[in-house]
C-alpha cells in the first residue's frame, strides 16, 4: 500500500510534468507557420482533428475519407518539410488548416509539442481526435453510428476519454508485391493481423496500461520485446486547455484520461486503430528514417527494425487472421463494446 | 375516440417538430413542454413550423432540472390544457422529445379502444423496485432532497448521510402509499383529471416537491388513489444500462425496434436520420392487433449485461484487463493437463499421450531456452512465437493465449524444474488446470546423464529446491487445479493404475484401457545412485523411499513392458 504522502507526492510529480509540457508546447509555438488558417470555420461543438504529418500524400485522400465519414469536422495538421506535395494537397482542402515546421520532429517530442499548442488555442471544449495519418479508427458500430454518437454517449457519462488499441494491419507475402494507390482502403492490402500475442501491464502510478507485442513484437522485436512498440492510444479526448498527451497519443496528463480500457469502472467501449504502416512505400521510408534517426527517444535501438523492414519482409504466419470488420475485433477481444451496445 | 400527447421536450427541438407533427396530422392533440432552458431561437422556431397544426399548443416553459418537481409542474399544466381543449380523447400518452412511434397511430387507437378504462403505467411498491441505482428507494419518499443532484452532488450526498444518521424520516401523507415507476406513461382522461382535480392535490404537491425524483413516484403513487383499472406497465419501450443511463437507440436498432411491436420508444438518437425517415416517413407497417412485446429485447440485454458482469473466461485482452477482485474466476478458457516428470521417465511420453487421447500435447512450453511447442511448431494459434524473450514479458498472458486459441482440443504439455518457473502461482490457483507430477523424476535423466559427479549432485540440488518451491504452489490450500503427485518411487511402485489415472484425467468422457504402455527408461542401479547422493551429502527426498538395488533385482526390459494385462 502506498501511503498518503507519497501518493501526494506522485501527484504533484505528475502535475509539474504537465505543466512542463505545456509551457513547452508553448514556446514552441513560434516553429509553426500558418499555411492555410480556417480555423474560423469551427463551429462551437464541432469534433476537431490533429495530426502531423511527413509525405503522407499517399495516404491523406483515404484519411480525409474515412474521418468526415466518422464526423470530424475540421482537421487541423502540422506539416513537417513535406516534399511531395502533402502541403499543398492539405491547404486545397475546404476543411482543414494547416501549419508547417521546418524544425525537428523528434525535439517537438514527436510533433506533440505542436498539436499540444493547436489545441490549447482550438481545442479547449471540443472532442478531439489526434490520429496519424496511418492510423485508421474503427469501433463497435462505426458504421451507423458516427463519432458524434459516441462522444454523445461518454459525455453522458462524464467519460472524458476514449481508448484504441493499434492494430499492425499487413499484406501477405512481401511488402513491396501489392502497390497501394492514393484514394483505395489501405486494408484491401494490408488485410491480416496478429490476434493474441498482445502483452499488457498496467502502470499503477499513472493509471497506464501499456500494451505492447503483435506482429512488430513477433518479428522485429523477439529478443528484446520491451523495446517493441506500444500499440496502446487514446486517440480521442474531450479537449481541456490544460490537457498534455505525454508520449504522442499512448498516454496523458491528467492522469485520470488514462482509464479507458479495463481500468475503468464505467465498462466503455474501446476502438482499435488500424494502423497502415506497412504499405509498399514503407521500405523507401525505413531507409530514410534510418538515416534521419528522428522516430524513437532511443533511435539507434530501431536500426534492426529499420534494417529489417528494408529487407521487405513477409510478416504473414499460419496463425495470421484476415480482416473482415469491426464485429470481428470485438468478437476477439481486440476491442470492447462494453456497455454501449446492445 | 383518440389518444392525446404531451410532450416534454428540452432539446433537439427539429425532432420534436416531426413528431409531434406526425401526431397531430393525424388528428391526435398534442401539448408541448419545452424546457425553459432551451434555446430561444429554436424556441420560435418550433412554434413557426408547427403553426399551421391548430391542435397543437405549448404551454408556458419552465426550467426543469432531472430529478426535481418541476418536471412533473410542467406534466400537470400541460396535462390541464390538454384536457381543456380537447374532450374527445380517452387516453393521455406523455412522451417525451426523444421518442419515436413505431407503429400507425390508428393501431394504438385501437388498442386503447380496446382497453377502455385501463391506466398503462407502471406502478411498483418501492420493496418490489429492482432498478433504482444509489441504492434510494423508499428513502426517496421518507427523507428530504431540497439539494440539485447534479450541480451540488455533496450537498446532495451529505444531506442524505445527515438525515440517515439523525435518523430523520417525515411523515408520508395520509392515504399515500409510495409506488414508483416509469416516468413514461398513458392514463384515462378520467383518471387524469381525478389526480389534476384533487381536493388534496395542494398537500400531494407539497410533499413530492421535496421527493426524490417525482416524475417516477408522483403519477405512479397517486394513480393507486383514483384508477379503477392499472396495467402496471409502461407502452413506451425504454431500456436503461448498467449504471442506470437510459439507452440511447442508434440505426443499427431498426430491426430491433420494428420486432419490438411497440407503439412508441425512446431514447432515439437525434441524428439517427434513418430511423425518424423509417418511422416517419411513409405508412408504417399494419400489425393488426399484436401486443407490444418489449420482452424481445430483453434477452439482447440480458446477454449484454451476463456478458459485462461475467467477461469471458480466460479472454485476457487490453478491453478487458482482469481486475483483482475477479481474480478468482477462472484465468484460463478451458482445460488443460501439466505433466512433470513424465517426459525424464519415458523417452516417448509425448508421442504416446498424444497417440492414445488424440489431444495436443506439447514439450516444455516454458523451456528457458525457446517454447518447445508440439511438432517443434515456430508459431502457435494467435500468432504466439515460439521466442522465449516474448513469452517471458508476460508468461501467464501467453498461457492463457494459447488455451484461449486452441479452444475445441486439450493441450498438455510438459514442465519441470529446468523450466522457468513464473506461472507456477498462476496455474495452480486456476480450475482449469490439471497437474501430474512425479517428483525427483528429473533425477532420471541425470542418472544417466555422463556428467561428472559432483556437477550431478549440484544440479540435482538445484532441481530439487526449484521442484520444492513449485509443489509448494501446488499444496497450499488456495489451489484451484487438480493436482496429482506421486513421488518417484510411489510412481514406479504401480504405474499401470497411474498411467490409467492419467488418461482419464485428460478425457474424462473416453474410457480408453490402457493397452500400450509407453517405454519406461531403465532403472538398473538408480537405488544405487540415490544411495551415492545421500552419501554426499544430499538428501534426495522427492524422489521417494528407493529401496536399494531393488530396481537391479527386477530390471525393466524396454521390449517387454512391465505389466501388461
Amino acid at each position: 500500500m502506498q501511503s498518503t504522502s507519497s501518493k501526494l507526492w506522485m501527484a504533484y510529480k505528475l502535475r509539474l510534468k504537465r505543466r512542463w509540457l505545456l509551457w513547452r508546447a508553448l514556446r514552441k509555438r513560434h516553429q509553426l507557420s500558418v499555411v492555410r488558417n480556417r480555423t474560423r470555420q469551427i463551429t462551437r461543438d464541432a469534433i476537431l482533428g490533429f495530426s502531423t504529418v511527413r509525405n503522407e500524400i499517399l495516404r491523406l485522400p483515404f484519411f480525409l475519407k474515412h474521418y468526415r465519414a466518422l464526423g470530424v469536422e475540421h482537421f487541423l495538421i502540422v506539416d513537417n518539410n513535406s516534399d511531395d506535395g502533402t502541403r499543398e494537397y492539405l491547404a486545397e482542402q475546404p476543411d482543414v488548416s494547416v501549419w508547417g515546421s521546418t524544425h525537428s520532429y523528434k525535439k517537438s517530442r514527436f510533433g506533440v509539442d505542436w498539436l499540444t499548442w493547436l489545441q490549447i488555442r482550438h481545442g479547449h471544449g471540443h472532442w478531439c481526435l489526434s490520429v496519424d495519418a496511418d492510423e485508421i479508427l474503427v469501433y463497435p458500430d462505426n458504421e451507423t453510428r458516427p463519432l458524434r454518437a459516441l462522444t454523445g454517449w461518454l459525455d453522458a457519462r462524464s467519460i472524458p476519454s476514449f481508448g484504441a488499441l493499434m492494430l499492425d494491419m499487413y499484406p501477405k507475402g512481401r511488402l513491396d508485391r501489392q502497390i497501394y494507390r492514393s484514394g483505395q482502403n489501405p486494408f484491401e492490402i494490408l488485410c491480416w493481423f496478429d490476434h493474441d500475442d498482445y502483452i499488457s501491464k498496467m502502470q499503477d502510478r499513472t493509471y497506464y496500461l501499456s500494451v505492447q507485442g503483435g506482429v512488430r513484437g513477433r518479428v522485429f522485436f523477439p529478443n528484446e520485446p520491451s523495446h517493441a512498440p506500444h500499440l496502446n492510444k487514446i486517440p480521442l479526448v474531450k479537449w481541456n486547455r490544460r490537457f498534455a498527451y505525454v508520449s504522442s497519443t499512448h498516454a496523458i496528463l491528467p492522469r485520470r484520461l488514462n482509464k479507458v480500457f479495463g481500468q475503468s469502472a464505467q465498462n466503455p467501449p474501446t476502438g482499435v486503430l488500424l494502423h497502415s504502416k506497412f504499405l509498399h512505400v514503407v521500405i523507401d521510408k525505413s531507409r530514410e528514417e534510418k538515416q534521419r534517426q528522428e522516430h524513437f527517444t532511443y533511435s539507434s535501438r530501431y536500426d534492426h527494425y529499420y534494417d529489417g523492414l528494408m529487407a521487405n519482409p513477409d510478416m504473414w504466419c499460419e496463425a495470421s487472421l484476415h480482416y473482415e470488420g469491426w464485429q470481428q475485433l470485438a468478437e476477439l477481444g481486440l476491442m470492447s463494446q462494453g456497455d454501449w451496445r446492445p | 375516440m383518440a389518444v392525446g400527447f404531451i410532450i416534454l421536450a428540452h432539446e433537439h427541438l427539429d425532432r420534436v417538430a416531426q413528431v409531434a407533427g406526425y401526431w397531430a396530422q393525424r388528428r391526435s392533440p398534442v401539448v408541448i413542454h419545452v424546457d425553459a432552458r432551451a434555446d430561444d431561437e429554436d424556441y420560435r422556431e418550433l412554434q413557426d413550423g408547427l403553426a399551421r397544426f391548430d391542435n397543437i399548443r405549448f404551454v408556458e416553459r419552465r426550467a426543469c432540472e432531472w430529478g426535481r418537481f418541476s418536471i412533473v409542474s410542467a406534466t400537470l399544466d400541460a396535462a390541464t390544457l390538454l384536457l381543456s381543449n380537447s374532450d374527445d380523447i380517452s387516453h393521455v400518452f406523455l412522451a417525451s422529445g426523444s421518442c419515436l412511434p413505431l407503429r400507425p397511430l390508428e393501431e394504438m387507437n385501437a388498442y386503447l379502444d380496446k382497453h377502455a378504462g385501463t391506466d398503462f403505467i407502471e406502478s411498483v411498491t418501492t420493496q418490489e423496485v429492482t432498478w433504482t441505482v444509489g441504492g434510494l428507494d423508499l428513502e426517496r419518499f421518507t427523507l428530504r432532497f431540497p439539494f440539485s443532484w447534479k450541480r451540488r452532488r455533496r450537498i446532495f450526498d451529505g444531506y442524505v448521510k445527515l438525515q440517515r444518521r439523525l435518523g430523520i424520516s417525515r411523515a408520508i401523507p395520509e392515504g399515500v402509499r409510495p409506488h414508483l415507476g416509469s416516468q413514461w406513461w398513458c392514463l384515462t382522461r378520467e383518471t387524469l383529471e381525478a389526480i389534476l382535480t384533487d381536493p388534496d392535490r395542494e398537500v400531494y404537491d407539497s410533499y413530492f416537491s421535496t421527493v426524490w425524483i417525482p416524475d417516477e413516484a408522483y403519477f405512479q403513487t397517486l394513480v393507486r388513489k383514483h384508477s379503477t383499472m392499472i396495467e402496471s406497465r409502461s407502452l413506451t419501450l425504454s431500456r436503461f444500462d448498467f449504471q442506470g443511463k437510459p439507452h440511447v437507440f442508434y440505426e443499427d436498432h431498426l430491426q430491433l425496434l420494428q420486432r419490438s411491436d411497440c407503439f412508441v420508444a425512446r431514447k432515439i438518437w437525434p441524428r439517427a436520420n434513418l430511423l425518424y425517415r423509417e418511422f416517419l416517413g411513409g405508412d408504417l407497417k399494419k400489425l393488426a392487433r399484436i401486443e407490444p412485446n418489449p420482452r424481445k429485447l430483453d434477452k439482447i440485454f440480458a446477454k449484454a449485461i451476463d456478458k459485462r458482469l461475467n467477461g469471458r473466461d480466460g479472454l485476457q485482452m487490453q478491453s478487458r484487463f482482469p481486475k483483482a477482485h475477479l481474480w478468482n474466476l477462472p484465468r484460463t478458457c478451458a482445460s488443460y493437463s501439466v505433466f512433470e516428470g513424465f517426459s525424464d521417465l519415458f523417452s516417448n511420453f509425448e508421442t504416446w499421450l498424444e497417440k492414445r487421447t488424440g489431444t495436443r500435447v506439447h514439450g516444455h512450453l516454458f523451456n528457458k531456452r525457446t517454447v518447445k511447442f508440439a511438432g517443434n511448431a515456430t508459431i502457435y494459434n494467435g500468432c504466439l512465437a515460439n521466442s522465449a524473450k516474448l513469452r517471458d514479458y508476460n508468461p501467464e498472458k501467453f498461457l492463457a493465449s494459447l488455451i484461449w486459441n486452441t479452444q475445441g482440443e486439450h493441450q498438455s504439455f510438459q514442465f519441470g524444474p529446468a523450466d522457468r518457473q513464473d506461472i507456477s502461482g498462476f496455474a495452480s490457483g486456476d480450475p482449469n488446470a490439471s497437474f501430474f507430477v512425479i517428483t525427483g523424476a528429473w533425477a532420471v535423466p541425470l542418472f544417466h546423464s555422463k556428467l561428472n559427479f559432483q556437477r550431478v549432485r549440484r544440479v540435482a540440488a538445484r532441481y530439487q529446491s526449484i521442484e520444492a518451491r513449485h509443489v509448494n504452489w501446488l499444496r497450499q490450500h488456495e489451489v484451484r487445479a487438480h493436482v496429482n503427485i506421486w513421488s518417484l518411487a510411489e510412481f514406479v511402485e504401480t504405474p499401470m493404475p497411474i498411467l490409467q489415472t492419467i488418461l482419464d484425467g485428460v478425457d474424462p468422457t473416453a474410457s480408453r484401457k490402457l493397452t500400450e504402455v509407453p517405454k519406461m527408461a531403465d532403472l538398473t542401479g538408480f537405488g544405487q545412485f540415490v544411495q551415492k547422493l545421500k552419501n554426499e551429502g544430499m538428501n534426495p527426498h522427492s524422489v521417494g523411499d528407493f529401496p536399494l538395488g531393488r530396481q537391479s533385482d527386477q530390471p525393466v526390459s524396454p521390449a517387454k513392458p512391465y505389466a501388461v494385462r
